[in-house]
C-alpha cells in the first residue's frame, strides 16, 4: 500500500505548483486555475488524512465535498468579475487592474 | 431732619443753586434751543435774585436777634479727608448782605442787558450758559463760610472767565486773550492755594466762623511759632499769620488784577462786552477784594494798625495798591480804545480799594467795592452800546458808500492796536445818535470822577481818602498812599471826562459815527431831540426799525438807566456822620468782623481834597476836551502837551506787558523749547528710550533667529519626516495583488518557520 507521505509530497507539490501559479502568472484566468489546483491539493490532504487517521468517520470526504462546492461558486464569481474587468476594460492582465493603489 | 429752605439759614443755597442749576440745563438739555435757555438762564437769575431780596429782608429785619451779632448759615458734611470732616456751608453776615445787594442785581441786568447785545449770536445759548455758571460761582463765593468753598467758586470764575474773554475764539486774539489772563491770574491762584493749605495746617480748619471770629485761633496764628514749623516762615522769623496773609493777598493781586499782575484785563476787552461789564469789572475782579476784606482780621492779626503798625499783608497791599491805582490811571489817560480805558480805570479803582485795605479802611473798600460795581458795569455796558452803535453806522456807511477802508485785524494780541469801533478818536457826536446811552454814560463816569455830593463815587472815594488822611498825620506809609490816591484820583477825573467828551460830543468824525445807532430803537428820541435842537427833521435820514431791534435797544438801555440810579443813589448810605448823625454802613458792616473799625472825628480837610482833585480833573477834561471838542483830523490835546515818545509809551502800557514777553514768557519758550524740548525730552529721554528700544529690538531679532532656525526646525522637522517616510512607505500599497500574496506567503512562511522552530 502507498504510505501516508506520499500523498502529503503529492499534495505539497500540487499546491506549490497552484501557489506558483498564483503569484506569477499575469492572465487572470490563470490565476484563477491555479487557484484551483491549491484547493485541489487541498482536498488531497483531507482524503489522505481520512483515509489513514479515521477511515471510520466520513468528516474528510465530507469536506473534500464542500470545497468542491465551494470552489465551484468562487470560479463562477471570479469569471464574471474578470468579464466584467474585461468588458470595461479590454484586458485581463492583473498587473493592469492597479486601481486600488496609494 | 425737617428743613424750612425759606429760613434765613437755608435760603442761601437756593440762592446759589438756581444759576448752577440753568447752567446744567442749558449745557445738557437746551443748548439748541437759543430762546429756550436765554429764558432758563435769566429766570434763574431772577430767582436768584428775589431769594437774595429775600434773605436780605429776613437777616436785616424780620429777626429779633441783630445781624452782626449772630451770623445766620448752615451747613453739611462735605467729605472726610483723613480725620477731619470738611463741611460745606453758606453763611450771612452783614458783609455778605452787603454783597447780595450788589451781585445778584448786577448780574441780572447784565442778563437782561447780554439778551439785547448778544442778539443773533450764533452761540447765545454757550453764552447764556457761562455766564450762569459764572453767576453760580460768584454766589458760591460769596456765601461760603468756609475757605475751601470759597475757593472752588473763585476757581470757577476763572474758568469762566477764560472761557468767555475766548468767546469768539476764532479770532485768534481772543483766544491769546483768554490763555493771557488764565495763566496770570494762576499765578496769583497758586500761591493762594499755598496759602489756603497753610492755613488748613496751622488751624486745623478752613471754616471763617471757627477762624475769624475766634480770638484764641487769631492771636495763635498771629503767635511767634507755628504749630508746625515751615522753613520760610522760620527763617524770616515770621509768624503762620503773616506768611498766610502774603499768600492770599498775592491771590488776590492775580484776581483783582493789581500790579504786577495786571497785564491780563486789558486784553480781557476782547471778550463780549456784557461779560466785561460782570466779570472784568463788577463781580470778578472785585472778588479778590471780597476775599481780603473777608481775611482781614487774619491779615491784620497780631499788630495794630491804628497806632502805625502795619503787618507785611498791609504793606504788600498799600503800595502795591497804590502804585496800581496811580499806574493805571496814568495809562488809562493815554488809551484810545474805549473798552481799555474802563479796563485800566477798573484796574485803578481796584488799586484804591487794595490801598484802602493796606491801611486799614475795609469798610470803606467794600464801600467803594459796591459803588464801583455799579458804576463801572454800567460804563461798561454803555461802552458796548456805544460799540454796538459804531458798528452798525459802519454797516449804515457802508450801505450809503461813504465807508473807510477796514483795516486788516492784527493776527493776535497786538498792544497798541484799536479795533476801528472801539476807537475814540473815530467817534465823536454820538450823543444826537444814542441820547440814553450818552446821559447814563456821563452819570456813569460823573460817579466814577467822583463828582462832589450827587454821586456814590464821591462818597466812598472820599472816605478812603479820609481814611488815608487820618493815617497820614502820624505815619509815612499811608501819607503815600494818600499822595497815590490824590493823583490818582484827578487823573481818573480827567480820563472820565476825556473819554466822555470824544466820544459823545462834536462833530461826527467818521461816517460810521454819522450812521450810527444801535438798532435806533430811540428814532423817537433821535427824531425829538434832534427837533428840538435844530428845529427840523435830522439831516442824516431816520430808518424805520422793526420790532426785534427796538426790544433789542430796550433790553439794552433798561440796565443802564437802573444802573444810573445806582451808580447816583446807592452811596448815599455811607454819608459820614458830619451830615446826618450817623453812617448808615458803617454802622452796619462794623460787626462783621472782629475788629471794629475806628470812626474818627469828621474832619473837612480830606473831603476839600478830593472835591477838588474831582473837580479839577473834570475842569481840565472839560477844558481840554468838552470846551471844543476834537475836530476830524485835529490831534488829541494830552498827545500834544506829553509829546509822542510819552504818548506811546502810554499806549504801549509803559512797556510792561513788553517785558514780561521779552524777560519771562520768551526765556520761559526758550527754555521749554530748547531745554526741556530739545535737549531733556528729545535727546536725553528719547536717546535713552531709544537705545533701550534698539537693545530689545536686538534681542528680539535673535529671538526671531532662533525660533525659526531651531524651534519651527524641530517642530516643522517631525511632520516633515513623518510626511517623507508616509510617502515612500505607501508605495507599498501597490494596488498588485500578486505582490500582497507574495509578500503574505512570504510572512506566512517566516511566521510558521518561528513556529516550528518555537516548537523544538
Amino acid at each position: 500500500m502507498v504510505p501516508l507521505w506520499m500523498y502529503l509530497v503529492v499534495a505539497a507539490g500540487l499546491f506549490c505548483i497552484g501557489m506558483y501559479g498564483v503569484l506569477s502568472r499575469r492572465n487572470a484566468v490563470a490565476i484563477l486555475m491555479s487557484i484551483e489546483l491549491m484547493l485541489n491539493a487541498v482536498n488531497i490532504n483531507l482524503v489522505a488524512f481520512w483515509r489513514y487517521l479515521t477511515p471510520e468517520r466520513i468528516g474528510g470526504q465530507v469536506f473534500a465535498a464542500f470545497v468542491f462546492v465551494v470552489a465551484a461558486a468562487e470560479t463562477a464569481v471570479g469569471l464574471a468579475l474578470i468579464l466584467m474587468i474585461y468588458r470595461r476594460r479590454q484586458t485581463v492582465v492583473v498587473e493592469d487592474v492597479d486601481l486600488l493603489k496609494w | 431732619m425737617d428743613i424750612n429752605w425759606f429760613s434765613a439759614d437755608y435760603l442761601p443755597w437756593l440762592i446759589l443753586f438756581f444759576p448752577l442749576l440753568s447752567f446744567l440745563m442749558i449745557v445738557l438739555f437746551t443748548a439748541r434751543n437759543r430762546i429756550v435757555s436765554q429764558t432758563i438762564a435769566l429766570s434763574a437769575i431772577s430767582l436768584s435774585w428775589v431769594l437774595s431780596l429775600v434773605e436780605f429782608y429776613r437777616v436785616v429785619w424780620e429777626k429779633d436777634v441783630e445781624l452782626g451779632k449772630e451770623v445766620f448759615g448752615s451747613q453739611v458734611d462735605w467729605f472726610e479727608a483723613g480725620t477731619h470732616t470738611f463741611k460745606m456751608g453758606v453763611m450771612v453776615d452783614p458783609l455778605t448782605a452787603y454783597m447780595l445787594l450788589m451781585v445778584p442785581l448786577a448780574c441780572l441786568l447784565i442778563f437782561i442787558y447780554s439778551l439785547g447785545y448778544m442778539r443773533g449770536d450764533p452761540h447765545n445759548s454757550r453764552f447764556f450758559a457761562y455766564i450762569s455758571l459764572f453767576a453760580g460761582a460768584m454766589l458760591t463765593l460769596v456765601l461760603a463760610d468756609n475757605m475751601l468753598m470759597l475757593f472752588i467758586g473763585w476757581e470757577v470764575m476763572g474758568l469762566c472767565s477764560y472761557l468767555l474773554i475766548g468767546f469768539w475764539f476764532h479770532k485768534k486774539s481772543a483766544y491769546q486773550a483768554g490763555v493771557k489772563a488764565f495763566m496770570t491770574t494762576r499765578v496769583g491762584d497758586v500761591l493762594m492755594l499755598v496759602g489756603i493749605g497753610y492755613l488748613f495746617v496751622q488751624a486745623g480748619t478752613l471754616g471763617f466762623r471757627e477762624i475769624l471770629y475766634n480770638e484764641d485761633m487769631l492771636s495763635k496764628l498771629a503767635g511767634q511759632t507755628g504749630i508746625h514749623s515751615v522753613l520760610l516762615g522760620d527763617a524770616l522769623g515770621w509768624s503762620p499769620a503773616t506768611l498766610i496773609g502774603i499768600l492770599l493777598v498775592i491771590g488776590m493781586i492775580g484776581k483783582s488784577s493789581q500790579f504786577p499782575l495786571h497785564g491780563w484785563l486789558p486784553d480781557a476787552m476782547e471778550g463780549p462786552t456784557p461779560v466785561s461789564a460782570m466779570i472784568h469789572a463788577a463781580t470778578m475782579v472785585s472778588a479778590g477784594v471780597y476775599m481780603v476784606v473777608r481775611m482781614f482780621p487774619l491779615l491784620s492779626a497780631g499788630v495794630n494798625f491804628h497806632n502805625g503798625d502795619y503787618s507785611a499783608a498791609m504793606w504788600i497791599m498799600g503800595s502795591v495798591g497804590s502804585v496800581t491805582a496811580l499806574g493805571a490811571a496814568i495809562l488809562a489817560v493815554g488809551q484810545n480804545d474805549i473798552k481799555r480805558i474802563l479796563a485800566y480805570s477798573t484796574i485803578s479803582q481796584l488799586g484804591f480799594m487794595v490801598a484802602a485795605l493796606g491801611i486799614g479802611a475795609w469798610v470803606a473798600a467794600a464801600f467803594h467795592l459796591i459803588n464801583h460795581a455799579f458804576f463801572k458795569a454800567l460804563l461798561f455796558m454803555a461802552s458796548g452800546s456805544v460799540i454796538h452803535s459804531m458798528e452798525h453806522g459802519e454797516h449804515h456807511a457802508h450801505e450809503h458808500g461813504q465807508h473807510e477802508e477796514p483795516h486788516d485785524e492784527p493776527d493776535g494780541l497786538v498792544m497798541d492796536y484799536v479795533a476801528p469801533p472801539n476807537d475814540i478818536t473815530r467817534m465823536g457826536g454820538l450823543i444826537h445818535r444814542i441820547p440814553v446811552t450818552a446821559i447814563t454814560m456821563l452819570i456813569g463816569s460823573l460817579s466814577l470822577a467822583g463828582l462832589p455830593f450827587i454821586t456814590a463815587g464821591f462818597w466812598s472815594k472820599d472816605e478812603i481818602i479820609a481814611d488815608a488822611y487820618h493815617g497820614a498825620a502820624s505815619d509815612p506809609f499811608p501819607l503815600f498812599v494818600l499822595l497815590a490816591l490824590v493823583i490818582a484820583a484827578f487823573l481818573t477825573a480827567f480820563y472820565s471826562m476825556r473819554m466822555w467828551c470824544m466820544t459823545f460830543l462834536g462833530q461826527p468824525r467818521t461816517p460810521a459815527a454819522e450812521y450810527a445807532g444801535i438798532g435806533t430803537g430811540r428814532n423817537r428820541w433821535v427824531k425829538w431831540w434832534n427837533g428840538t435842537r435844530w428845529g427840523k427833521q435830522d439831516p442824516r435820514e431816520v430808518e424805520e426799525t422793526d420790532r426785534v431791534s427796538r426790544l433789542s435797544a430796550f433790553q439794552m438801555e433798561l440796565p443802564l438807566v437802573i444802573l444810573a440810579f445806582l451808580a447816583i443813589f446807592a452811596g448815599f448810605i455811607g454819608l459820614p456822620e458830619a451830615f446826618f448823625g450817623a453812617n448808615p454802613l458803617h454802622d452796619f458792616l462794623a460787626p462783621t468782623l472782629l475788629e471794629e473799625p475806628e470812626v474818627f472825628d469828621f474832619n473837612f480837610m480830606p473831603m476839600l481834597i478830593s472835591m477838588l482833585i474831582a473837580l479839577g480833573g473834570l475842569g481840565v477834561g472839560w477844558w481840554l476836551y468838552g470846551r471844543e471838542p476834537l475836530a476830524i483830523g485835529e490831534s488829541d490835546p494830552s498827545e500834544r502837551a506829553l509829546g509822542p515818545g510819552i504818548w506811546k509809551t502810554l499806549q504801549n502800557r509803559f512797556y510792561i506787558d513788553y517785558a514780561y514777553r521779552k524777560y519771562i514768557i520768551q526765556p520761559a519758550e526758550w527754555f521749554a523749547v530748547n531745554i526741556v524740548i530739545q535737549a531733556i525730552d528729545k535727546e536725553t529721554i528719547d536717546g535713552v528710550l531709544e537705545t533701550i528700544a534698539e537693545l530689545f529690538t536686538t534681542l528680539g531679532e535673535t529671538f526671531k533667529r532662533f525660533n525659526r532656525v531651531v524651534i519651527d526646525g524641530v517642530g516643522d522637522g517631525i511632520p516633515e519626516a513623518i510626511f517623507g517616510f508616509a510617502r515612500w512607505f505607501r508605495q507599498v500599497q501597490s494596488g498588485r495583488i500578486q505582490q500582497y500574496l507574495l509578500i503574505v506567503t512570504l510572512a506566512l512562511l517566516a511566521i510558521g518557520t518561528l513556529f516550528i522552530l518555537q516548537l523544538r
